[in-house]
């Protein structure tokens, strides 16, 4: 039995055609689904009444559990219990703080760390998936139905490594990713749309384990993200850690072993919450070694503590507002997201910072789902897309690769999206027919830093001196974040381009392939483009010695003549080889040799430009 | 007869109403379609039309229009709750045939 919602009107779903979708917040400590309902969106609670699922799943001989169960064998259980996992995706091992502190088994896989557990190895993918599985059962038990697709919010700062295993993991979990977005951006149109607010707004989203800042424009109900920043190794656990080493400094513990860390770890979080609403949180615990910790945290030894933490939070929000080209005085408001916000001290530096209360009339914890519903709501196409329009910005740098191996930046980070951004480049030699067009990501000036997104050619150039020739590079970012690539030479308008489509779609061993082969050939390519370069190099100096040679070579001894040739074959001999250095030193001593013929050479073309000219004549040209 | 809510129905009606921010009450009526003849339609009313017929209902107002009143007179809108799903349910009089899922129906 179906049961029905209330349509905007005119809008009623026809039978068996109504799309479920829900808005997915996989957080670092807590994960919520949501969806709207009747127009309005809502959390989906658990059979118990519970709407946070907290992100934990522990495995065993025969399966796994996920959320409060889970958790409940976080200190019994702790190698086989994975909380934080977020902080995990798409991480390599030396990439995770306070690794010593965390009681799993890593292991170095290319590209992500895997964990060993009892039911063998699981990439951060495989637990985030387990997770998002138990939301969209919990989704279909509340809907009533399949779910069309979800939206999935993930931290701005996320790059796309981490963002693709987002996809990847809701892949495996059974669900049509619709979106992933922007965590701040979803809190923005929980609150946007709801309150109706106008102007600057700066959300300051301090979660489990990341923190965001993202500084928005609201208009006439048009959101535009000017600009964002944030740390993804940051958040309320991090305040969590520092009561922890509190706690082994104050009561002078001996080291743990790792199910009294867990242990103590959980006090630590329940002193932390408790101090929201107190002035002092008592902490006791007795461990497996039989020692016993009875302590007081107050507020101020609290805040004291985890002053470093605070102040850690407010260089993105400085950095944040400097991208977006505004002062703190521009802010109108800002909208607090993530439960470690609740925090008194957070709220106290955020409103001292911006000489202003932050907003916080939404559930912290809430508002992103909630977003993240009203947009999913949108993309399935249970509302006319009139009401409001969202511009996203990209997250990190898109560039070209230029000689030596250096990084042009054509699509600056932050940039609003969509947005096209076009070039001119040039020929580097004469009668170039061809040019590499090397698509990289990322913030670095080297290429070999930056992640390599696609190569594609343009061929068919008219042969022109070099530098001569004018191609125009275009790129172009849609609404969904698809990149696209052009290059076109003006004169004869040849053209080339690639699309980079995101891999959604791939399956799994054709992802690992990829993965594989980009990490196994990443080397090999790098090598033969900078042989490739040399070789062209010495192929430009050979042609221009020649071509001098045949207008100019009287101007030569015969041995001078015949060393400058014996260097040219020698210069011809390295270049068909694979050493690059071999070249380079040809290269050198052709250099040498032909310094003299140069200068002679310079000197002829002067006087012939001088030649049968008055002084006077000379010096009338050069006033003019 | 008449088109009536629950008391729960209009409980939740109005709170929708009210978080919604405007309307004048819940439309109620029938469209040809779907697997059985005939679909309900359930939505904010934001205008009155001249020909409607108004129910008021535990202080929420209910329209149908004209065309869809005979399917539907007698009919009880009930709010319910199936596990974690919820959602509103037509207590149909008038239905003869629904078919499976009670999307769609025959009179």
């Amino acid at each position: 039995m179906v049961l029905l919602q209330i349509a905007e009107p005119g809008q009623s779903d026809a039978p068996h055609e109504r799309r479920l979708a829900v808005g997915i917040d996989l957080g670092t400590t807590n994960s919520l689904v949501a969806t709207v309902r009747s127009g309005m969106a809502v959390v989906l609670n658990d059979e118990l009444g519970r709407s946070l699922l907290p992100s934990v799943v522990r495995y065993t001989g025969d399966g796994c559990e996920v959320g409060y169960e889970a958790q409940a064998h976080q200190t019994s259980d702790p190698r086989n219990t994975v909380v934080s996992v977020k902080r995990f995706m798409g991480r390599g091992l030396k990439d995770i703080a306070h690794r010593e502190s965390m009681p799993y088994l890593f292991d170095d896989a290319p590209g992500m760390v895997r964990l060993h557990t009892a039911a063998g190895p699981k990439s951060p993918v495989e637990v985030s998936a387990d997770i998002l599985r138990a939301l969209r059962e919990r989704g279909e038990a509340a809907l009533g139905g399949d779910l069309v697709g979800a939206v999935i919010t993930v931290p701005a700062y996320f790059d796309d490594a981490q963002r693709q295993a987002t996809k990847d993991a809701a892949r495996l979990a059974g669900l049509n990713v619709l979106r992933l977005l922007n965590e701040p951006t979803a809190a923005a149109i929980a609150y946007g749309l709801d309150n109706a607010a106008e102007g600057v707004y700066a959300v300051y989203d301090l979660g489990g384990g990341t923190f965001d800042i993202s500084i928005l424009k609201l208009s006439r109900g048009v959101f535009e993200v000017l600009s964002t920043g944030g740390d993804s190794a940051l958040g309320g656990d991090d305040f969590d850690q520092r009561i922890f080493c509190w706690i082994i400094e104050a009561a002078k513990l001996k080291p743990l072993s790792p199910q009294d860390a867990r242990f103590i770890l959980s006090r630590a979080r329940e002193a932390k919450e408790y101090l929201t609403f107190h002035g002092a949180a008592p902490i006791t615990a007795r461990l497996s070694s039989g020692e016993v910790v009875d302590l007081t945290l107050t507020t101020e030894i609290f805040a004291e503590i985890t002053r470093t933490l605070v102040t850690k939070t407010m260089q993105p929000v400085r950095k944040a507002l400097r991208d977006a080209k505004l002062g703190v005085d521009d802010v109108n408001g800002v909208i607090m997201v993530g439960g470690a916000t609740r925090m008194p001290q957070i709220q106290r530096a955020v409103g001292e910072f911006f000489k202003k209360e932050p907003l916080n009339n939404l559930d912290p914890d809430k508002v992103v789902a909630l977003g993240a519903a009203k947009q999913a709501n949108l993309l399935a196409g249970n509302r006319s897309a009139d009401d409001w329009l969202l511009l996203d910005v990209i997250p990190l740098s898109l560039g070209l690769e230029m000689m030596g191996g250096l990084v042009e930046k054509i699509i600056p980070r932050n940039s609003t999206i969509p947005i096209a951004r076009a070039q001119d480049f040039t020929t580097f030699r004469d009668g170039q027919t061809a040019l590499a067009v090397h698509v990289v990501q990322g913030e670095r000036e080297l290429v070999t830093d930056c992640r390599s997104l696609a190569r594609f050619e343009l061929r068919g150039i008219p042969p022109m001196v070099a530098g001569a020739a004018r191609i125009r590079v275009t790129f172009q970012v849609d609404a969904d974040g698809l990149l696209s690539v052009s290059a076109r030479e003006q004169t004869a308008g040849v053209e080339a381009s690639v699309v980079v489509k995101p891999s959604y779609g791939l399956s799994d061993d054709e992802i690992a392939h990829m993965l594989k082969d980009s990490l196994e050939h990443s080397r090999d390519d790098a090598m033969r483009r900078a042989l490739k370069e040399i070789q062209v190099e010495a192929q430009r100096l050979i042609e221009a010695v020649q071509s001098a040679l045949k207008s100019d070579g009287e101007l030569l001894a015969d041995d001078e003549r015949a060393r400058i040739e014996a260097a040219i074959v020698a210069l011809q001999a390295a270049a068909l080889g694979e050493n690059r250095r071999h070249i380079t030193l040809a290269m050198d001593t052709l250099d040498a040799d032909t310094k003299d013929f140069a200068a002679r050479r310079m000197d002829k073309n002067i006087r012939r430009a001088l030649a049968g000219r008055s002084v006077a004549e000379i010096a009338g040209e050069e006033s003019q | 007869m008449a088109v009536t809510l629950s008391e729960r129905a209009a409980t939740h009606v109005a709170k929708f109403i009210e978080k919604r921010g405007r309307g004048v009450g819940l439309r109620l009526g029938v469209r040809t379609s779907g697997c059985s003849g005939m679909a309900y339609k359930l939505e904010f009313a934001d205008e009155i039309e001249a020909e409607d017929i108004l129910f008021e209902s535990h202080g929420v107002r209910v329209i149908v229009d004209p065309k869809s009143l005979p399917y539907i007179d007698g009919t009880e809108l009930d709010f319910v709750r199936e596990g974690l799903n919820e959602g509103f349910k037509f207590n149909n009089p008038n239905v003869k045939d629904a078919c499976g899922c009670g999307e769609s129906f025959q009179v």
